[in-house]
């Protein structure tokens, strides 16, 4: 904000100055040629005007310097308009004055010297304003693209001339020529030196560059228009030598001419750029679209909007008449068109097919990911033909991850429309393109991933949350659990109720398969179990009723085995059912034996009728303290080992033995330490539980 | 890995397991099963011998053709079973559904009792 106020005071500051450096020189000059007509004295020294001279043209520089917008900002056009602008109404105001005079025709007014003189300097402060802002503006176009050298150069240049403003101080006119020369000849090479800086000429496109060379053309002739008439003047008013000064000084000379010289430099450089610009345009905007391209992934575009950039800008590449895409996008085949409808697309294709002589398609290079069989093959398919419509055809394979995905066709209705750097181009862009795709899938890939990763995690924690954290313990037995999935959720289920003070329901459970799908079922079991041990059941009719429920929610192929076991502390029994699950491993602390529970049972879900009941068996039993009940599933013995070993009944009947006198938690930790040892420490490929209790 | 192998000859279909069936594999003994079961044949004589290894899944397979077996009034024999695959199906209580016998001749003739 600061930097703005000072520079719009330093505006106003020069535009007052130099409008009192105008006045005051106009001002002088004509009370001195008027006390000179008179024979009178004027007392004014001529110095005084050249003061004002001075100050005038030093305050139009520095205005226009700080008026004239950076082309880094404006367009080049509009700079070029405003300097045209300036020139015109320089031209008009001369004109006007040419067309006065010619009005005035033999009229004494028109010899009057006072009135010429007036209207010099009206013209004269006109011409200098209009060189000063030209000079100005190709100061911008000179340093646009500029190098640290190039500004010094400028810099070096810009002062230079403004101090060769002084030199109007010269008294003595003998010799001035030699010293103009001497100042003039060094800013001259400057001049050109600088003038070959047309960097910004590139930057036009078509329209541009015709617009340029017209405007560039008037303000050439405004230049030199305005320089003849100023100088036929001063040629003109010989007795008048105040005006000589005003435009015979270094300052206005080499201004002008370097603004003349930078004019039709630009013009021919221009011009000789028109033919060219064309190409130009295209490489550029092949960049830009090569660009959209790369950069699709990341702008929110998604795959069919990529194979649309593809298209329109393939077919812009090489002014294709028409063409197509065929893709699939998220396994949904695609068609995009351009300049022709899907019908006759899809005529075309058949057309190709169906015309394998005179191939004349030019087939982009093989691409070197391709098997070149497989590359062969597809371009044998598609090896094409002359169609009547379009004369030539190109082909391009969109390769996915090494998979044709689509096709790239373009249709031009001249023959041999396609050279080889066209060729090049489409086979760059479609390349582009394909990269494009794959990160997009890449990306949905990883997204989806973390998707699938998070709701595992959920899973995992509900899954969780179904198996009870905290064993029931009372005095008559403790009990100590463990489970693990092979997946984030598995199939593996015990739980326990307490019906009343003495009498006590636990049940383990294995769905069949693992992971998500094992999960639901066991979510299921739980619900079942839960509604159903309030009612206390004898264990067969809790089976059956599971049994009854469960078969009408699962699937076809899916079982689920439990052991159900009721205890009773005061009466000291267990009474328990198995429903197909791996038998309960029983220790006696009497007999120091621990055998297997074989009854006769049957999973759940297989039968799905009342005749399940007939094959589930209720046994029941007293135990004694220190007696120990091992309830686990299939995961435990069958466990392998890396020589495909079972870690089997008998080592698990062997753990608990050597166990049995530690308690149930330890019991338990010992027997999961043989289970990793057995298996080497490898992570388990089944879901495994272990439930101990152990009575006191 | 498993491989199913269905052979027809005349009433009957065999269907020969080599190798383990778990929960990828099952898919294979599904379809072998569901193309016997839908065949022209009334005897289906599966060859265990070679059965190294069944998960809960492949026995869910088996399982989940029993009703199907009986409505459609065909008979289904597995012989040939090692004592560490038959204890699988013995444990699920599915020897009890299904007709498990030692020999081929025994499955023939137990399958012929119908």
């Amino acid at each position: 904000m600061v930097r703005l106020g000072f520079h719009r005071n330093v505006i106003r500051l020069s535009l007052l100055l130099g409008i009192i450096g105008w006045v005051g020189l106009v001002t002088i000059n004509l009370l001195i040629q008027f006390a000179r007509t008179h024979d009178l004295p004027s007392g004014f020294k001529p110095e005084l005007a050249l003061v004002f001279l001075c100050l005038y043209l030093l305050s139009v520089s520095v205005y226009y310097r700080f008026i004239t917008g950076r082309a880094e900002r404006v367009n080049f056009i509009d700079l070029l308009w405003r300097v045209f602008a300036t020139g015109l109404l320089a031209t008009i105001v001369s004109l006007a004055i040419y067309l006065f005079y010619l009005l005035l025709g033999n009229s004494p007014l028109a010899s009057k010297v006072l009135l010429l003189s007036f209207f010099f300097h009206v013209r004269f402060g006109l011409f200098a304003a209009f060189i000063i802002s030209t000079f100005m503006v190709w100061k911008q176009l000179i340093l646009y693209q500029k190098s640290k050298r190039l500004i010094l150069l400028w810099q070096i240049f810009e002062y230079s001339l403004l101090a060769s403003i002084a030199f109007v101080f010269l008294p003595d006119r003998q010799g001035v020529d030699a010293i103009l020369l001497t100042i003039l000849i060094p800013l001259f090479v400057l001049g050109i030196i600088l003038s070959v800086n047309l960097k910004w000429v590139a930057y036009l496109d078509f329209r541009q560059k015709w617009k340029s060379i017209s405007i560039m053309l008037a303000i050439a002739v405004f230049i030199i228009y305005y320089t003849l008439e100023l100088y036929n003047e001063v040629v003109a008013l010989e007795d008048l030598p105040e005006l000589a000064v005003l435009v015979v000084n270094p300052f206005i000379f080499a201004t002008l001419g370097f603004t003349l010289v930078y004019s039709i430099f630009s013009l021919l450089v221009i011009i000789f750029n028109l033919p060219t610009s064309s190409v130009f345009e295209q490489k550029l905007e092949e960049i830009i679209n090569f660009q959209r391209l790369s950069q699709s992934s990341q702008s929110g575009y998604d795959i069919s909007q990529v194979y649309d950039i593809l298209l329109e800008s393939a077919a812009k590449a090489v002014s294709a008449d028409a063409g197509w895409i065929e893709a699939t996008t998220n396994g949904t085949p695609q068609l995009l068109t351009k300049s022709m409808t899907k019908e006759r697309v899809e005529i075309f294709k058949k057309r190709l097919q169906a015309n394998t002589e005179q191939p004349e398609i030019i087939n982009p290079l093989p691409r070197p990911r391709l098997q070149r069989q497989d590359y062969e093959q597809r371009q044998r398919r598609h090896r094409i033909l002359k169609l009547p419509e379009y004369r030539s055809v190109l082909w391009i394979p969109l390769v996915v991850k090494n998979n044709i995905n689509g096709t790239l066709v373009l249709l031009k209705e001249v023959s041999d429309g396609f050279n080889k750097e066209m060729v090049s181009i489409i086979t760059t862009f479609a390349s582009q393109a394909s990269i494009s795709v794959e990160n997009f899938q890449l990306m949905n890939e990883t997204l989806v991933n973390e998707r699938y990763q998070e709701e595992l995690k959920i899973a995992n924690r509900v899954h969780r949350s179904l198996l009870p954290n905290n064993p029931i313990t009372n005095e008559a037995f403790d009990i100590a659990a463990f489970s693990e999935a092979a997946d984030q959720v598995g199939g593996d289920y015990y739980d326990q109720y307490q019906i009343n003070e003495q009498k006590f329901i636990i049940i383990i459970g294995d769905v069949s398969g693992k992971g998500t799908s094992a999960a639901f079922n066991m979510s299921q079991m739980k619900g079942v179990f839960h509604s159903l041990a309030p009612l206390d059941l004898a264990p067969d009719t809790f089976l059956a009723y599971a049994n009854s429920a469960l078969g009408r929610c699962m699937e076809k192929t899916s079982f689920i085995t439990a052991s159900f076991f009721v205890v009773n502390t005061q009466k000291k029994t267990i009474s328990f059912a198995r429903a197909g699950h791996t038998p309960t491993l029983y220790y006696s602390r009497r007999k120091q034996q621990a055998c297997y529970l074989e009854i006769r049972g049957l999973g759940l879900g297989i039968i799905r009728n009342e005749k399940f009941n007939q094959y589930i068996e209720v046994s029941e039993q007293q135990y004694e303290s220190g007696d120990i009940i091992v309830l686990y599933t299939d995961g435990i013995t069958e466990a392998t080992n890396q020589q495909g070993e079972e870690f089997g009944f008998d080592r698990l009947r062997e753990v608990v033995i050597n166990h049995a006198q530690e308690s149930s938690k330890i019991l338990q930790k010992k027997l999961i330490e043989e289970l990793y040892e057995f298996c080497n420490h490898e992570p388990l490929n089944d879901d495994y539980t272990a439930l101990i209790i152990k009575f006191t | 890995m498993v491989d199913v192998r269905t052979d027809f000859e005349g009433d009957s279909c065999l269907i020969t397991i080599n190798g383990e069936v778990d929960a990828s594999s099952s898919i294979y003994l599904d379809e072998a099963l569901e193309k016997a079961v839908n065949a022209d044949v009334t005897k289906i004589l599966v060859d265990c011998q070679n059965l190294n290894y069944i998960s809960s899944a492949g026995l869910g397979v088996f399982m989940s053709y029993i009703q199907e077996l009986e409505a459609k009034n065909k008979k289904m024999v597995l012989y040939h079973m090692s004592a560490k695959v038959y204890k699988v199906f013995e444990i699920l209580g599915l020897h009890q559904l299904l007709t498990i016998v030692e020999t081929e001749e025994q499955a023939k003739t137990g399958a012929d009792e119908i």
